[in-house]
């Protein structure tokens, strides 16, 4: 039985076909590799003493460690605040009132709409220079972040409380809970646990969109690793370095998001849940496409029907 | 006020730039980013692992990096070009993987049975994809790849980063000429990228209505 429905088992002439493709992409692959390998091999990028600063001289590591902290303490910071305004805007739109309702979702939509590079530079530009307040590198970015992820956040925490059962909501009225009550005592800390997975994922946007503070001076792992550049004019392998940093990183982020989204499948059923994927994919076009994304298998019967017995 | 009104060109053809690059960057992915979905899908192990290693390398890479690796290191290797080809290929490169993961969803959704059919009425993997598999996708995933597209919009901001005179260049430069108007010149600004993306969110809304397949 084949794996995937778009092939058949392999018979012998196809096994012969598969394996002639397999070996010409392999080699193909590999001749465009050694293509840029040798080029890299005569312009001297093989050579050891551009390698060798990364291991040799301690003063390199140092440095990138302390870049590496500066963006893990602006991506900390930018984490905090965005939750808490995202979960203020979601509140917000998820209100009775309009009133609460459109100016949320009024600012939400805006937010999304801008670029983070253009946030970051309101407040490191036009503060300054139309109110007179000088802002820090390391404010202006998480400001910036603060302010684009807070609605994203936003926007992921509003799909979480859509996604909830509707009988959770009637019946936290039925037992006279007020709204704010049951937003906070029943609906939130659902939704939250329902998108951790989602909110892992956005952490990973986070740390990379971090690194746009390098354009205004702040002096993260990117910005720190130019000043290496200049040093030792070895850009490609400090790059690459910064890069395996962050794809470390992030995948570690990533496979941390997947390991709590099949707990949450394992324990609380296949019930509408925010897949790891659902941020990128379905989240940015609004609740809705991220409910359908995540609620596809609603099981059929009155809620807590497939639920284990919960405490 | 006035800063923007005498700018009006600049800003006009940095503008211009921006949508260039988002031009050439939505083109490039779409393509990159639906082979690249097809390899992670083929019979050939090769094909699957190097489509496979590509998205979980991209994906985790921020864009300034994908930028100033392909700035600092493609010269190295013999390709020598402007600012502008360079933050294109980095934004196609970047964006193409996360296309690549919406189509492989879209392949995903589609019935069981279509591929079954292809199968039994003799169509090969290509023929497969290309005729039965894709068209079928991707009109699926429709909205996703919206907000990608949306997404590499002001994803161009970034090209500021490697030299390219777009949209956000432009802007830090009036406001750094024009100190005293320049929340004038960030709104315009924003108003302006603000209208960009409607404008696409409601193209896409357009296309999806003719086009989507909803599963």
């Amino acid at each position: 039985m084949s794996d995937s429905v778009l092939y058949d088992v392999a018979g012998p002439r196809t096994r012969r076909r598969t394996a002639v493709w397999g070996a010409a992409a392999t080699v193909a692959l590999l001749a465009l590799v050694a293509l840029g390998a040798t080029r890299l091999a005569d312009n001297g990028q093989f050579d050891a003493e551009k390698w060798s600063p990364f291991v040799e001289i301690p003063r390199v590591r140092e440095i990138l460690a302390e870049g590496l902290l500066a963006t893990l303490q602006a991506a900390a910071y930018a984490l905090v605040f965005a939750l808490v305004l995202g979960t203020l805007l979601a509140v917000g739109r998820l209100s009775t009132h309009w009133w609460l309702r459109w100016p949320a979702g009024l600012v939400v939509e805006i937010l999304r709409a801008l670029p983070l590079l253009l946030l970051i530079f309101f407040f490191f530009l036009a503060f300054p220079l139309a109110f007179g307040i000088n802002v820090a590198p390391l404010w202006s970015l998480v400001l910036g972040l603060t302010l684009y992820n807070g609605a994203v956040i936003a926007e992921i925490i509003r799909a979480g409380v859509l996604a909830l059962p509707r009988g959770q909501r009637e019946a936290a009225a039925a037992i006279g809970l007020r709204d704010s009550q049951v937003m906070r005592l029943v609906l939130l800390p659902q939704a939250f646990r329902v998108m951790l997975p989602a909110l892992i994922s956005q952490l990973v946007v986070l740390l990379k969109d971090s690194t746009l503070g390098f354009l205004i001076g702040y002096r993260d792992l990117l910005e720190v690793s130019g000043v290496i550049r200049q040093q030792l004019d070895n850009p490609i392998q400090t790059y690459l370095i910064v890069a395996a940093i962050f794809i470390l990183v992030n995948s570690a982020l990533s496979w941390l998001a997947h390991r709590v989204e099949a707990r949450q499948r394992r324990k609380y059923g296949v019930r509408a849940r925010l897949g790891v994927d659902d941020v990128e994919t379905g989240l940015q076009q609004g609740a809705a496409a991220a409910v359908a994304a995540g609620a596809t298998a609603r099981p059929v019967g009155p809620p807590g029907a497939t639920d284990e017995p919960r405490a | 006020m006035e800063a923007v009104i005498q700018n009006v060109d600049v800003l006009a053809s940095a503008f211009w730039v921006t949508l260039q690059l988002a031009l050439i960057g939505a083109v490039g992915a779409l393509v990159v980013g639906t082979l690249i979905a097809s390899m992670r899908v083929s019979p050939v192990p090769p094909l699957r692992w190097f489509g496979a290693a590509y998205v979980q390398i991209v994906r985790n890479t921020p864009l300034t990096v994908v930028l100033f690796m392909a700035a600092f290191g493609l010269p190295e290797v013999g390709v020598v070009v402007s600012f502008f080809s360079f933050a294109a290929i980095g934004l196609t490169v970047y964006t193409a993987a996360f296309v690549a993961e919406a189509v492989r969803s879209g392949i995903n959704a589609v019935p069981v049975g279509q591929a079954e059919a292809a199968r039994s009425i003799g169509l090969t993997f290509p023929q497969t994809m290309g005729l039965v598999i894709l068209p079928q996708a991707i009109r699926s995933v429709i909205p996703p790849l919206g907000s990608i597209m949306i997404a590499l919009l002001k994803n161009t901001s970034v090209a500021a980063a490697v030299g390219v005179a777009e949209a956000m260049q432009t802007t830090a430069g009036l406001a750094n000429r024009f100190g005293n108007q320049v929340l004038e010149i960030f709104a315009i600004v924003g108003l302006i990228y603000a209208a960009l993306a409607l404008t696409l969110s409601f193209l896409f809304r357009l296309v999806e209505r003719r086009l989507a397949v909803s599963r």
